[in-house]
């Protein structure tokens, strides 16, 4: 039984690294400037976690392997309380290791989170509701027209005071259509219940929480268009609010900004059917 | 063979409670078992009555308590300071209604009647004991229905538990504080009716005390924790 | 409460003659554990066919099951699973499995059978009260189930709607939908934020809120007991590891569930009385403005519920910890490797546990720093994990193992648990939470420590216990075939879990796929691995009838066990099989050692119970080595 539990405990982790390992299943291809960072971040890591895995594992197969007790052997186990000198050891190497990976862990979370958006990054306002994105945008005036969500209606997604001059260049879309190679400002609201932005290959996450408008900032460095999910239960339909991210060259993108609202609306729509979805 | 496991020596610390501050270290590659016989402080089967078992208990009790109302405490400072980024702040405290004074008048005051009680026990005059318990349950009755009373009249104001959130936490604070005095205020009424009614057994006088002892814990916490709730509702900020 | 207060009698309450003072309304610890147990088999029975549910929903969606069909009409119409079924499943799944299962059996179950026992007690410090803690444990299993029915219109539904609409109106589907989280403001604004959100969640409020008092009247109990009834000679420091575990996790969960009960409160009246600690103003839904609610925080849920949250998933394993210590030691013929490292290290994992509750809200709007400061004391709690799983390696070497089915769940422990923790280095940090947040990546990490690493705990301590319960061993053969599959099935089914986290895939999506069209392409290259899994889960599943089977046979067929059938050192095993209703039948044990003196050198057999003198071992003839006696009473 102890040869037969080694056995297994060894295929299992063999099973579990080659999954990993496949290269069949990976990440999708990253498409944002932290995102190669959290990558090498993440390989650093596995790595750790994959060693002590293996290395635990096979320590434990070989235990119950080496150290079952044989039919006719009447020796005894060896006597020992421990080891405190090895326990300090293991302690110490254990809590080092741990320690850096949490250290080095924070570098591209200290990039996002602890500054601010730099000076000229291109700005939308992602306002959430169940069970769909909305995007405003500024316009050509550049400067978005204020909000009331008492004013939030079926043809008024993000409660577009029409009264305010600066609200009329600014568009509503359901599609986000961003610059490449330039910073990006989000400002992410929500009208009813907390969600959650998440596009994989941007490799970038954050709550939408009613009440709260959250200022984030990344920079994509790829064009082209990519799924948007909801990664917060906001109710029923939380596995159907999928939104779309394209990410156009900057010429391309400027012209885009400069049309009137309606045009850029279909323009938009005419992309979304135009540039395939990667993944 | 003389070695022998370690730490099989005689028990000699009986009756003693020692907190055991663990034996030596094991050596390299450790011998024995751990710890000497310190003495475990528990009761033997043979039925030696434990004071501390009601004590301890308590104690562990009003751990959990306090918990409560920290995380309540906790709760009530965030929001304090929650700032709903479209909508003015709302957090408009009250203020102190008058009988609130009353109140904890009174309770403080049945704190100290039921000291009075307890030492009337220790000393075995049941009377004393029995009148002060009967006043503090009074007062205690009095506590809370003077908080009653703040009630009635704040809904008489038309202040609601959802008018702003400072009343909120005001009639969560004192209901959840009301509820456990009550709580209080049985025990205490059992403790009266245990001096009413005496039972026999040789440990009946030291349970009482002790009974008493841990019941008074109980109302001694509830005392300052009103007075920790009135300072937080109406003198913290 | 005469009947059970010291009164210069050897036990502190009569033993009971009537059924139901015997069975039902017992003040007996023995008789509380088991009800304890059987209240977590049906919980966990309940929980696990809701998840292959949930696995059948995400690998062929739209399938029409005849018999949902017929049980749920609204929550199933036609057989099909509505996204609200799938949703309050897995609502039901979580609550259930992690309050009902891991958080009574472990510590309420066995907890409360063997701490007295191990300890040399006769009871728990206060007998009435852990009678009630039990029932009151019970009720908010009952007002969960109701949860169920108050919410639809199913075929028994019908009963409680009345009750329903008095509470806040059924809103049509099945069960409250929230996650076992709840977060608010979805959970907090009622109907208007969407099915499972009507009386159901207001049930569902109020049924955690009863388990929490019924928690902490177990661990006001447990540590009492500890503190106070140890006896004679059974000093901190020679203490079974397992007490030890029941000790710090009745601390956490002292400390813990309270904070669960204030935010429970809280939520309940942001719900019915008009309050706004979580609802913030400006609120939008079906576009209604909400003007009766304004300038709450749903962060603060968050907060407050993850403050109890964390501890809890460490009130979840460490008595699987301290089990799995113990039968290690006890199979492997030897000492505990480390005992004083193990209990510091259960210390260490307590109170670190009560510091890292950020880090599952890494990324829900609170401040950065905040979020890197919970991060470094995240990764800090594997050290002390780390040390556990090196002395349970260092337990076994040298050793003389000996594979008894309690002996192969305790490594499946180390296995599993090592597998499952050693991913919290990739949660833990900040940067990589931004892909793996919200992703199957967590469902595989919490999945492998809580339900498998914990539930093979469960079944370690079940198979090695069982024994002195029921005075029967169970059979061992179906013990260990039912190991095979589970140890196999759950890495099968969770180890791919990681990757399709990787991939992107979210959690609690009701289904991938709509009208035969995959939803998010991104999600598609896990198809076969989504196939793979929940095959794997239903076998699985199916295998567990073999435990089911095994435990109830052997209490009436299984061969009789005597005192110390496993050779075990601890007080238990020097009382009978089953014990007396005093544990000791009025002897006071007293002990003499440590509680892992296994191999002894010199010693006559290959170990020593705690309550064997020095005299008695001398007397003992030499010559017989080991391993042949059935146990030494006292």
């Amino acid at each position: 039984m102890g040869r037969a539990l080694g056995v297994l405990i060894w295929l299992l982790t063999l099973g579990s690294v080659l999954l990993f390992a496949s290269g069949k299943w990976w990440f999708p291809a990253t498409i944002s400037e932290h995102g190669p960072e959290i990558d090498r971040q993440f390989m650093r890591t596995i790595i750790v976690v994959g060693i002590s895995f293996v290395a635990a594992q096979v320590a434990l197969g070989w235990a119950v392997w080496k150290y079952r007790a044989t039919p006719g052997d009447t020796t005894r186990a060896v006597y020992s309380h421990g080891n405190n000198r090895l326990e300090i050891i293991w302690t110490v190497v254990t809590a080092i290791v741990f320690i850096s990976l949490a250290v080095i862990g924070q570098r591209v979370w200290a990039q996002l989170h602890f500054v601010g958006a730099p000076p000229g990054s291109f700005q939308v306002e992602v306002v959430a509701q169940q069970f769909q994105w909305n995007f405003h945008y500024a316009g050509v005036d550049g400067q978005f027209g204020r909000t009331d969500p008492s004013l939030i209606g079926s043809s008024n997604l993000v409660g577009l005071d029409p009264s305010d001059p600066k609200s009329r260049d600014d568009a509503v879309l359901a599609t986000l259509v961003l610059p490449v190679n330039r910073p990006v400002e989000l400002t992410l609201r929500s009208i009813d219940v907390t969600h959650s932005f998440w596009v994989p290959p941007l490799r970038f996450k954050q709550d939408l929480v009613p009440g709260m408008a959250i200022h984030v900032h990344f920079t994509p460095t790829k064009t082209g268009q990519y799924e948007l999910a909801c990664a917060e239960l906001c109710g029923q339909f939380h596995y159907r609010m999928r939104g779309y991210v394209i990410i156009l060259p900057e010429d391309e993108h400027r012209a885009l900004m400069a049309l009137p609202p309606d045009q850029f609306q279909s323009r938009v729509g005419q992309l979304r059917q135009q540039i395939p979805i990667s993944y | 063979m003389a070695t022998m496991v370690t730490g099989t020596k005689e028990i000699t610390k009986k009756g003693k409670r020692v907190a055991d501050r663990g034996s030596g270290k094991s050596g390299p590659n450790g011998h024995g078992s751990r710890g000497n016989g310190g003495d475990p402080g528990g009761g033997d089967l043979a039925g030696r009555f434990e004071p501390d078992r009601y004590r301890i208990g308590m104690w562990v009790a009003l751990a959990g308590i306090a918990m409560l109302f920290t995380a309540l405490t906790s709760a009530y400072i965030v929001r304090a300071g929650w700032v709903n980024d479209r909508r003015p702040p709302d957090w408009r405290p009250l203020v102190i209604p008058r009988l609130l004074w009353l109140s904890t008048a009174l309770i403080v005051l049945s704190s100290i009647t039921f000291e009075i009680a307890r030492k009337g026990l220790k000393r075995g005059e049941e009377s004393v004991y029995g009148r002060w318990l009967l006043a503090t349950v009074f007062l205690g009755l009095g506590f809370l229905a003077s908080q009653f009373v703040v009630w009635r009249q704040l809904v008489g104001q038309g202040v609601y538990m959802s008018s702003n959130p400072h009343v909120s936490f005001f009639y969560l604070l004192t209901a959840a504080h009301g509820l456990h005095l009550l709580g209080g205020i049985f025990a205490l009424d059992y403790l009266l009716i245990r001096t009413w009614r005496k039972r026999q057994g040789e440990f009946e006088e030291k349970k009482r005390l002790a009974l008493a002892g841990a019941v008074s814990l109980y109302w001694h916490f509830m005392d300052g924790l009103w007075i920790y709730l009135f300072l937080l509702l109406f003198f913290w900020r | 409460m005469a009947a059970h207060e010291i009164s210069g009698e050897v036990h502190r309450h009569e033993a009971p003659k009537s059924f139901i003072r015997k069975y039902i309304f017992s003040l007996d610890h023995k008789v509380i554990g088991i009800q304890y147990m059987l209240l977590a088999m049906t919980s966990v029975l309940v929980g696990l066919i809701m998840s292959v549910l949930m696995r059948m929903n995400l690998s062929w969606p739209g399938t029409k099951w005849p018999i949902l069909g017929t049980l749920f009409p609204t929550g199933a119409p036609d057989g099909v699973m509505s996204p609200e079924f799938y949703l309050s499943l897995v609502t039901m799944h979580g609550t259930m499995m992690v309050f009902f299962v891991l958080t009574t059996a472990p510590q309420g179950g066995f907890g409360n059978y063997f701490l007295p026992i191990q300890i040399g007690a006769d009871d728990m410090a206060f007998p009435f009260l852990n009678m009630m803690s039990f029932w009151v444990t019970l009720v908010g299993f009952v007002v969960l189930i109701l949860a169920i029915f108050v919410e639809g219109n199913q075929v028994v539904g019908g009963w409680f709607s009345g009750l329903g609409d008095w509470m806040q109106g059924g809103s049509g589907t099945v069960g409250p939908i929230g996650g076992w989280t709840a977060y608010p403001p979805l959970s907090a604004l009622g109907k208007i934020a969407g099915p499972g959100q009507g009386a159901g969640m207001s049930l569902w409020i109020i049924s955690i809120a009863i388990f929490c008092v019924g928690s902490l009247l177990g661990a006001l109990n447990f540590i009492t007991t500890l503190l106070n009834m140890r006896t004679r000679g059974m000093s901190l420091m020679r203490m079974p590891l397992t007490c030890w575990a029941w000790f710090t996790t009745a601390v956490l969960a002292l400390l813990a569930f309270p904070v669960l009960l204030a935010g429970g409160i809280l939520l309940f009246l942001d719900r019915t009385a008009g309050t706004s600690f979580f609802i913030p103003g400006g609120e939008v839904l079906t576009d209604t403005l909400i003007t009766t609610h304004q300038g709450g925080s749903p962060i603060l849920w968050q907060h407050l519920f993850w403050f109890f949250g964390h501890p809890e998933v460490y009130i979840a394993i460490l008595p699987g910890m301290g089990a799995t210590s113990h039968i290690l030691s006890t199979f492997a013929r030897k000492p505990i490797f480390g005992y004083r490292a193990m209990v510091f290290a259960m210390f260490g994992i307590g109170l670190l546990g009560f510091f890292v509750w950020g880090h599952h809200m890494f990324i829900s709007g609170m401040s950065p720093y905040s979020a890197m400061a919970f991060s470094i004391l995240t990764l800090s709690i594997g050290v002390p994990s780390a040390i556990k799983t090196f002395n349970w390696l260092g337990t076994l070497w040298g050793a003389k193992i000996r594979f008894t089915v309690p002996m192969l769940f305790a490594i499946g422990f180390v296995s599993l648990f090592v597998a499952g923790g050693i991913t919290g280095l990739v949660l833990g940090q900040t940067s990589l939470d931004l892909p793996m947040h919200d992703t199957y990546f967590v469902l595989a990490h919490f999945h492998l420590v809580m339900g498998v690493a914990a539930i093979f705990g469960m079944f370690a301590a079940m198979s090695f216990w069982f024994p002195k319960m029921f005075g029967r061993m169970m059979n061992e053969t179906i013990g260990k075939i039912h190991f095979w599959i589970t140890f196999i099935g759950v890495y099968s089914i969770f180890v791919p879990m990681h990757i399709m986290g990787i991939i992107g895939m979210p959690r609690r999506y009701a289904q991938f796929a709509e009208n035969g069209q995959s939803i998010y392409h991104f999600i598609d290259p896990a198809d076969p691995l989504v196939k793979f899994v929940t095959v794997a889960a239903i076998v699985t599943a199916v295998a567990q009838v073999l435990f089911y089977f095994n435990f109830f046979w052997s209490i009436f067929k299984g061969k009789k066990a005597g005192e110390n059938p496993w050779e075990a050192t601890t007080l238990e095993w020097t009382t009978a099989s089953p014990p007396p209703h005093d544990n000791f039948a009025g002897v006071v044990p007293t002990v003499y050692r440590g509680p892992y003196e296994f191999a002894v050198p010199g010693a006559p057999n290959d170990f020593i119970m705690q309550t064997e003198t020095d005299a008695e071992l001398a007397s003992h003839s030499k010559g017989t080595s080991g391993n042949g006696h059935d146990g030494h009473g006292h």
